[in-house]
């Protein structure tokens, strides 16, 4: 197998350059496909006979709570790749989803927030998942904290590296954890979007969505590391040839 | 072990030569339990209902109190170095030191909870399982937060930090350690949460020695 | 690691070391082998405790290589002691650490004439004597490899003496010494000068 590709990433023109190349791929992807879902989505799927319209807030919801433990899944997988094998790609791909994944979690709260409203009449109910997006958020911001806090970006990396992996093993056990609080304390509510049997016309465009959002989710981390990518080798030549400013 | 052994010898004598700063969490504990009668209501019924929350959380903070302080001296004194450097595995040097730290700090705050538990009109056995939960469940608290402390050694202002990386990793414990009380104050056995928390202290005991170890190796870059 | 079969060697290849956006040193290279004595000199930041740290293994260099060959011994910055406990008690905690007999704690008291503050607390100690309790550590263990920051700081003259001549014998027995320093060390070995600029 031919392994120069992989070394060529790894080296910051080439890296500038592809990721470039690849953005306008997904960001268009993104597009059309977060474009179809919307419209599947707010016109073409049925209201749902026991919430009505209220549901139609899953399409932002649910794609956004999958894109926050999809995106700390990313995120962990790289600062582990980047402190095993000291690659700074996978430094900066770690360091650089982290943001978008505390948006998304972000995003899964409000709009569960937004949700809760009509549902129970509350801006905020302790519901189980809820709550884990919660500590999901807490987990984020405290790995972004403890990156930054370091002079050396490099030590930064490791050291929060660290905490995103022992964030891995926490993150099921807080989950159960969680979710049998909550079972004890919440026994008869409905559980929130968990329908047994999903219309496929509610369901297609559901899972359009949900590919969207991971299209721009690809197309904000490449924009992102491009910039990283300069930030970081500022004085070297090829930076200084794409005429951005110096210091 | 040698190692572990010696490190645990020079961290007993360092505390019993520096005691007074090892009364401290218990006195932090006494005083934040007291202000909630204060804030909440006195009345017995709502405070024996969140007795065991209030001791449980108000334990959480006093054992961070102390944590920022585990690895800080020997970090800036240089001794951190010297046992980096002798060929023996800093996560047993590392945890050594957690569990001495959880011996200074942690159990005199389980000694003073049947004060508060008193104070709370918490029934004897809401108290039993907070205290039997309090032994199984500090030490994970000192584990977890071992790691953020090694983690945040080389840093100047590493308490607000140290504060935001653990307790979101101690929700569990504080679940279940707060369910076993709630959970015998019913009259119905606790074993199911303070088993889940046994479960707890060995995964911790298991892991946290490698994540103690690879951070302290790390600040020391 | 300690490996007798091995002669004590340091080679550094095109070490490069850098912080944040200054770049301390690059495409340093040289080599020790038994009894050399290695000064590292420069201005105030130039990199020599940084260096002295990629020899000792603390960190990854920002490029090339360091090899190393035989056990380290660390005198370092901070002197590592602990304010509550007596030299004895520290060197006590160092031989247990490092795997040496306790037997070896009296003389290397001795040599650095420590014997009559040995069961002080070292927060009533001197600079001075402080820092001779922290290279009283040298005398315990076989390391190869000493690396020594800034060893004569806050020494008198007796006791400069005693450091260059456990250099010299380090030296006499196959070691290798690195150290930083400002003023240069009498001892009888040559001594190998890397100017970082």
């Amino acid at each position: 197998m031919n392994w120069s590709w992989f070394h060529k990433l790894g080296s910051p023109p080439h890296l500038y350059r592809i990721a470039g190349g690849l953005v306008p791929w997904f960001g268009w992807t993104a597009l059309v496909l977060v474009l179809g879902g919307l419209y599947g989505g707010l016109w073409l799927a049925p209201p749902d006979y026991q919430m009505g319209d209220g549901f139609r807030i899953i399409y932002v919801h649910v794609p956004s709570a999958w894109m926050s433990m999809a995106a700390y899944a990313f995120l962990a997988v790289s600062a582990a790749i980047g402190l095993v094998w000291r690659i700074k790609l996978a430094e900066l791909a770690a360091r650089n989803a982290a943001p978008l994944g505390a948006v998304f979690t972000a995003l899964t709260l409000a709009t569960g927030s937004l949700w809760g409203k009509p549902m129970w009449g509350t801006w905020w109910e302790w519901d189980a998942r809820m709550t884990s997006e919660l500590v999901l958020l807490f987990l984020y911001l405290g790995y972004i904290a403890l990156h930054d806090a370091f002079p050396e970006r490099r030590t930064g990396a490791r050291a929060s590296a660290v905490l995103a992996l022992v964030g891995v093993v926490n993150l099921p056990i807080i989950h159960y954890s969680v979710e049998w609080w909550h079972s004890l304390h919440q026994p008869a509510t409905i559980t929130k979007f968990g329908a047994p049997s999903i219309d496929t016309e509610m369901l297609v465009p559901l899972l359009l969505m949900a590919t969207g959002f991971t299209a721009w989710f690809a197309t904000a981390l490449l924009m992102r590391l491009r910039v990283a990518v300069v930030e970081h080798e500022r004085g070297a030549a090829w930076v200084r040839a794409l005429g951005v400013r110096n210091g | 072990m040698s190692t572990a052994a010696a490190v645990v010898r020079r961290d007993l004598i360092l505390a019993a030569r520096r005691w007074p700063e090892f009364a401290l969490p218990p006195l932090f504990l006494l005083i934040v339990a007291s202000l909630f009668p204060l804030a909440v209501s006195p009345a017995a019924s709502v405070l024996a209902l969140i007795g065991p929350g209030v001791i449980w959380v108000a334990a959480l903070l006093a054992a961070l109190l102390g944590q920022e302080l585990l690895f800080r001296p020997d970090y800036d004194d240089g001794a951190l170095e010297l046992m980096a450097l002798s060929s023996r595995p800093l996560a047993v040097i590392g945890t050594a030191r957690v569990l001495v730290h959880w011996f200074v700090t942690g159990l005199p705050l389980i000694v003073i909870t049947p004060l508060v538990a008193v104070w709370f009109s918490m029934s004897p056995a809401a108290t039993q399982a907070t205290l039997i939960g309090l032994v199984l469940g500090t030490p994970v608290l000192s584990l977890v937060g071992g790691i953020a402390a090694a983690l945040t050694v080389s840093l100047k202002r590493s308490a607000p930090l140290l504060a935001l990386i653990v307790l979101p990793l101690c929700v569990p414990v504080v679940i279940f350690g707060t369910r076993a009380a709630s959970l015998a104050d019913g009259g119905v056995p606790a074993d199911g949460p303070l088993y889940l928390l046994a479960a707890l202290l060995v995964l911790a005991l298991t892991l946290a020695p490698f994540a103690v170890g690879a951070a302290l190796r790390i600040s020391l870059e | 690691m300690q490996n007798a079969a091995h002669d004590a060697e340091i080679t550094v290849t095109d070490l490069a070391c850098r912080r944040g956006e200054r770049v301390l040193f690059s495409g340093l290279s040289w080599r020790a082998g038994p009894g050399a004595a290695v000064r590292i000199r420069g201005r105030n930041g130039a990199g020599k405790t940084s260096l002295l740290r990629l020899l000792a293994g603390f960190g990854w260099p920002d490029a090339g290589f360091v090899h190393r060959e035989g056990a380290v011994a660390w005198v370092g910055h901070g002197d590592g002691l602990k304010s509550d406990l007596t030299p004895r008690e520290n060197l006590e905690f160092h031989c247990a650490l490092y795997d040496v007999p306790h037997t070896a704690v009296a003389p290397a008291i001795e040599r650095l004439g420590l014997a009559s503050v040995a069961n002080l607390p070292c927060r009533v100690l001197s600079a001075g004597q402080r820092r001779r309790a922290a290279l009283a550590r040298l005398c315990l263990g076989s390391a190869k490899i000493w690396l020594l920051d800034e060893p004569l700081t806050a020494l008198d003259a007796d006791a400069q003496r005693v450091v260059e001549s456990l250099v010299d014998d380090h030296g006499r027995g196959g070691g290798i010494t690195v150290f930083t320093s400002h003023q240069p060390l009498a001892s009888g070995l040559p001594v190998v000068e890397v100017e970082l600029t």
